[in-house]
């Protein structure tokens, strides 16, 4: 009959009813438009950022903003937060490896990951953290901007206020991953996820994460290599 | 992975629930379960609506306040004072502090509480799953937070109206630097900080349920019920879900930029100014027309966040109400696609006046006029679906009729408006608040009665009552122009709005007698939503009841269900669905539900 799910010739008909369209998940499915809407807010502050900028006569420039590195003396340029987006891109690897072993329903591996996972974000907040106290100290913060631009003379706030504004929003993003990842793991922990026979939270969780992390990558560009 | 397991959802846990009650196990739920922090689809609704009908008369008394003032200037009116203090209404006259604070309060209640929670709130909630054959939305909870957010953020804006400096004063759209700056005027201070903080909230209460709208329709559908089987109320109110996901999150951008702004000694739209009661400002380099781009980009979307929803119950009751197929069913789930997409597109037709590049003005009043097509195809196949129709003229299906004269005779002048040209001109005039008011306001308010009248037997078990219907809506129709249509005029001859008062522009004063009409007609359609409203309340308890579960003679699911349809919408299985909706008067049968199956040697529509 037309409208069973499954035609005359044996296809099956996603859009017929019944069924999941895209054989997702509803909350997966969730997930996804609420990364668009994200995208979107990120989108937009990115956007202002750049005709804020375009609009600005100068800017400082990263490598000599961007220049210390915890413990040690001179300057390297970008070295500290290269290490942070190694951090960071490195605990996406884990969490790819967490969604995998979710799927092998292999619990143990899903607990070793998802602890690496969440000892990578605490590890890239913490830096970030770093970072905004050693800028705090050179006398940077919302509304004051200490960095020259690269012709010497007297930069725009708007270059902290930016960087400050985004980066903050970005960090608050990574806390949530953070806070998502451990209620994970006490819920695998609990056997949540075995009981259900599907470590489908896992995996939507993991679209966050890389989310979070592919967000850093655009950020990481504009404020620090641009 | 198994599309069994895929499915897996709380839908479930309502099945159980629902399986049950089945057995006869008929335990009460309790109050606050069922009524308070409920989680059925159809209980939110009427919470989204009940919430509406609080706001929109607010929103509407208000108006009426501003419209004695811009009425009758010199006469004073002892109740004001009463009713606003000697603060804002010192002898009878409200000051122009107050002015400010009423229009903004007023268009920000009616826009985002009436039309865009109340509005797409109501009937996305109640709609989406009866009429696509699910048991609840595909996450309950998020959708009892999505009212909850939706109710904190409407409590948040109603305190900022007791502030002793008052809400915030400086428009709707909360341009800085009046919104940046909190001593720029009374309202920028604390009203300011109430007003963002409600807003995003309210913000999160449009995601949430937004989320929910859309994996909803696209995951619980029922068995046979393909996108191209579903009613067009829920093709718009999915879609208008898209542009709420896609469009408020720009917005929140824009408000967090401003919150730093005003605490934070950031300077995003703020430059070295000088503004008056503030003195020259130490801000450098930010942009006031920022926060413009970032606004109108939700701005110009949420326009069509009210009218979706509006199109898509008046395209379903239309058909409903004049016994024929809707007319060109694929040509309106197009049209409403075309203006999602150019709805991302036009914004900047706001902001022709901002120093805007005119060769960039040239490309959003192309993108805008663009809009006129789908919207045209829309207007024509209402018109056509009631051609030759055997129309029935319910309330709702009068309401249906006066929403597409208002969309006409409100749409044309945005045609006017979009052109940069002639939008230079009547820019900021009654020109601009008689189109909006009329296509967007109006509109929306006549699709939301349209819907309520219509639906209400579905959703109380009773009906409303008919001639009380039917003198609300010519009192309100006949007002809507009364009030709106002459601004038109005013707009042309070049009268400005917000202002206070024009006693002092000798080019205006031609217009006292008319706004002293504008504002009598205001007045009386104001009250005449009393009508509705004792309607409403008093037909929850003493209507006529419902007797068959299909008075309308309907094809759509909802009608499938109980008259009084529990927590899971259908007893027993979900039904099965066989055929498009608008199988009206079809090979001799009045009407042909969707469950009916398809006959041997039938031809689909």
């Amino acid at each position: 009959m037309s409208t069973s799910t499954v035609s005359n010739s044996g296809k099956i008909k996603w859009w017929g009813g019944r069924i999941s369209p895209a054989n997702v998940e509803y909350g997966k499915l969730m997930m996804w438009f609420f990364l668009i809407s994200d995208a979107l807010t990120f989108g937009a502050f990115l956007i202002s950022y750049g005709t804020t900028r375009f609009a600005t006569a100068s800017w400082p420039d990263p490598n000599k903003v961007f220049n210390a590195v915890p413990g040690l003396e001179g300057h390297y340029p970008l070295v500290y937060v290269s290490i942070m987006t190694f951090i960071l891109i490195v605990s996406s690897v884990t969490m790819v490896l967490a969604v995998q072993a979710g799927q092998r329903l292999d619990k143990k591996a899903v607990v070793i990951n998802l602890v690496l996972t969440i000892i990578g974000g605490l590890m890239f907040v913490g830096c970030q953290a770093l970072e905004w106290i050693h800028l705090h100290h050179e006398g940077a913060w919302w509304g004051r901007n200490p960095f020259l631009n690269y012709d010497g003379t007297a930069a725009s706030p708007n270059f902290t206020n930016y960087f400050f504004t985004i980066t903050g929003f970005h960090g608050f993003h990574v806390s949530t991953g953070i806070l998502i990842n451990i209620i994970m793991l006490i819920m695998t922990l609990c056997g949540t996820f075995d009981k259900r026979k599907s470590y489908l939270m896992i995996e939507k969780a993991g679209l966050y994460w890389h989310f979070v992390d592919l967000v850093w990558v655009f950020v990481f560009t504009c404020f620090y290599l641009i | 992975m198994s599309n069994e397991l895929v499915l897996h959802s709380d839908v479930d846990v309502i099945n159980e629930e629902f399986m049950h009650h089945a057995h006869g196990h008929e335990h009460h739920q309790p109050f606050i379960t069922k009524y308070i922090f409920s989680m059925d689809h159809k209980m939110i609704a009427k919470q989204f609506l009940l919430s509406g009908i609080f706001w929109a008369i607010i929103g509407g008394l208000l108006s009426v306040v501003f419209r004695l003032q811009l009425g009758f200037p010199d006469q004073s009116f002892p109740i004001l004072e009463e009713l606003l203090g000697k603060k804002w209404a010192p002898g009878g006259h409200i000051t122009a502090d107050a002015y400010y604070a009423l229009i903004t309060i007023h268009g920000t209640v009616l826009l985002f509480f009436v039309l865009t929670g109340g509005l797409s709130g109501t009937f996305a909630n109640f709609l989406i799953p009866l009429q696509i054959g699910a048991r609840d939305m595909a996450s309950p909870l998020m959708n009892m937070l999505s009212y909850w957010f939706f109710f904190t953020a409407g409590v948040i804006m109603l305190c900022s109206l007791f502030l002793e400096t008052g809400p915030f004063a400086g428009g709707w759209q909360a341009y800085p630097p009046l919104s940046a700056l909190a001593d720029a005027s009374k309202g920028s201070g604390a009203g300011m900080d109430y007003w963002t903080i409600s807003m995003v909230l309210f913000v999160v209460s449009q995601l949430l349920g937004g989320l929910n709208y859309i994996s909803t329709v696209l995951n619980l559908r029922t068995k046979g019920m393909s996108m191209t089987r579903l009613p067009l109320t829920v093709w718009a109110l999915m879609l208008q879900a898209v542009l709420g996901v896609l469009s408020f999150p720009v917005l929140t951008a824009g408000f967090v930029l401003l919150i730093f702004d005003r605490h934070f000694g950031t300077s995003f739209y703020l430059s070295d100014i000088f503004v008056n009661g503030v003195g020259a400002l130490s801000h450098e380099g930010g942009n006031a027309i920022l926060y413009q781009h970032l606004f109108w980009f939700l701005g110009h979307p949420e326009v069509y966040i009210v009218i979706l929803p509006a199109m898509g119950i008046v395209s379903e009751v239309m058909s409903v109400n004049a016994r024929k197929p809707i007319f060109g069913y694929t040509a309106m789930i197009g049209s409403m696609f075309a203006i999602v997409v150019l709805a991302f597109l036009v914004w900047a037709h706001h902001m022709f006046v901002t120093g805007l590049n005119p060769f960039l003005g040239s490309i959003f009043v192309l993108l805008t006029l663009l809009i006129a097509i789908p919207s045209a195809i829309k207007a024509f196949n209402w018109i056509t679906t009631l051609w030759k129709g055997n129309n029935i003229f319910r309330p709702g299906m009068m309401f249906a009729i006066g929403f597409v004269s208002l969309f006409i005779s409100g749409g044309l002048t945005g045609i006017f408006l979009g052109n940069a040209a002639i939008d230079i001109h009547v820019h900021d005039t009654y020109f601009v608040i008689a189109h909006f008011h009329l296509v967007m306001g109006v509109a929306g308010f006549f699709g939301m009665f349209c819907g309520i009248y219509h639906w209400y037997p579905k959703m109380f078990g009773r009906y409303m009552n008919n001639t009380l219907g039917d003198v609300h809506f010519w009192i309100t129709l006949i007002g809507a122009y009364c009030i709106f249509w002459p601004m038109y005029y005013e707009g042309m001859a070049g009268m400005p709005r917000r202002y206070y008062t024009y006693d002092t522009w000798e080019s205006f004063k031609q217009f006292a007698e008319l706004n002293k009409f504008i504002s009598i007609a205001a007045i009386i359609t104001f009250f005449a939503q009393f009508l509705f409203v004792f309607n409403f309340f008093y037909s929850m308890y003493k209507g006529r009841k419902v007797r068959e579960s299909n008075p309308y003679h309907s094809n759509t699911l909802e009608w499938t269900t109980p008259i009084n349809p529990g927590h899971g919408n259908w007893e027993g299985d979900l039904p099965e669905v066989h055929r498009w909706p608008y199988d009206y008067n079809k090979d001799g049968r009045e009407f042909v539900t969707q469950v009916t199956p398809v006959e041997d040697g039938e031809e689909l529509h």
